[in-house]
């Protein structure tokens, strides 16, 4: 086929730099326990380095971002209909704990701080 | 759709995604190894995210305080104790690996048998070590602290089963690739993919990768929580 690409080559540099950077936030998210970060300064730097690391191993260590929008929409759009079970999943969870707490009491903890 | 002089006719991304989809042939333009990597790396996606979203359920729903993963998972050297140590040093050692399997796709395409053999030995070698470091977690969990699938001294009682089935699994897939990785190793070095080309090396890539990728999850959420 003459519209066949050929293997993704790309320069060495942007490996060893995209390398570096998984390094860094791997520091910092751990450094957000190390500190004891707590409430919502703690989940949304979790969740800040988890998205950066994810997107750079996805777009540049497998080489997403250099692929057909027919790969990158077949492999990346599926997953979203996980959002619908992780919310779900999480109203049933609120609901299952005030079942609980209703029925059988809360040990110890306080009602807000049960994550 | 034909295009007549062989170039792809347009940049327009959407205007590609149309015609490749709808032309009766191959829609995905890379070796087919690849595509279906890709697909099962799709499949693998919804089997984790199934765990990590029954971890939440159940963590959700305890009434029980949670154990906290920061103090479990300290260790000491000589010293006082230090917080969530063994887990930073495997994410460290797994970004390693997923570092010097990138490089050993890119060796591969450029034909340098032996660098893309010995990156890949590395590679093989740095899941070894995690693996190694993760049976020792396992065993420090179970033997030292009394942490069951049904029950812990810490708190909730499902910190165990989400533990077990979590890490268990990822730790599954990370001794899978050593396997895989070293066959596709020793493949290279004899020239077993002189003819067929070296796409073999990025589909490894691609799975190995994968494994760091949902090990970034896992950390975030089960760890650092």
């Amino acid at each position: 086929m003459a519209t066949k690409e050929e293997g993704q080559q790309h320069p060495l540099s942007i490996y060893i730099w995209i390398w570096v950077l998984l390094f860094v936030f791997s520091t910092a998210s751990y450094m957000v326990d190390y500190y004891q970060f707590q409430g919502y300064l703690r989940w949304n730097l979790i969740l800040i380095f988890m998205m950066l690391k994810a997107g750079f191993i996805v777009a540049i260590f497998m080489h997403m971002a250099w692929e057909r929008l027919a790969l990158i929409t077949a492999i990346l759009l599926p997953p979203l209909a996980l959002l619908v079970l992780i919310g779900m999943m999480s109203i049933e969870g609120d609901y299952t704990y005030l079942a609980r707490a209703e029925f059988f009491g809360v040990d110890e903890a306080p009602v807000v701080e049960h994550h | 759709m034909a295009q007549g002089s062989g170039e792809v006719a347009t940049n327009d991304a959407v205007t590609d995604l149309v015609s490749d989809w709808s032309a009766e042939k191959e829609v995905f333009k890379v070796h087919w190894g690849k595509a279906m990597m890709w697909i099962f790396l799709l499949s693998d996606t919804f089997i984790f995210t199934s765990f990590l979203t029954g971890y939440m359920k159940v963590r959700i729903s305890s009434t029980v305080p949670w154990p906290n993963a920061s103090e479990i998972f300290a260790l000491s050297f000589g010293g006082d104790p230090i917080p969530l140590i063994l887990i930073a040093i495997m994410t460290f050692v797994l970004i390693t690996s997923s570092g010097t399997m990138a490089l050993a796709v890119n060796y591969g395409y450029r034909n340098e048998r032996v660098k893309t053999a010995l990156l890949l030995f590395v590679t093989a070698g740095f899941g070894l070590l995690f693996v190694g470091m993760q049976a020792f977690e396992w065993t420090k969990l179970i033997a030292e602290e009394g942490v069951r699938p049904w029950g812990n001294p810490f708190g909730a009682a499902q910190f165990g089963a989400s533990f077990f089935m979590i890490t268990g699994f990822h730790g599954a897939h990370v001794s899978g690739g050593v396997i895989y990785l070293t066959y596709v190793a020793f493949g290279v070095l004899n020239g077993r993919y002189e003819k067929k080309g070296y796409d073999i090396v990025e589909i490894a890539g691609l799975y190995w990768h994968f494994v760091d990728l949902v090990w970034v999850f896992i950390f975030a959420f089960f760890y650092l929580w």
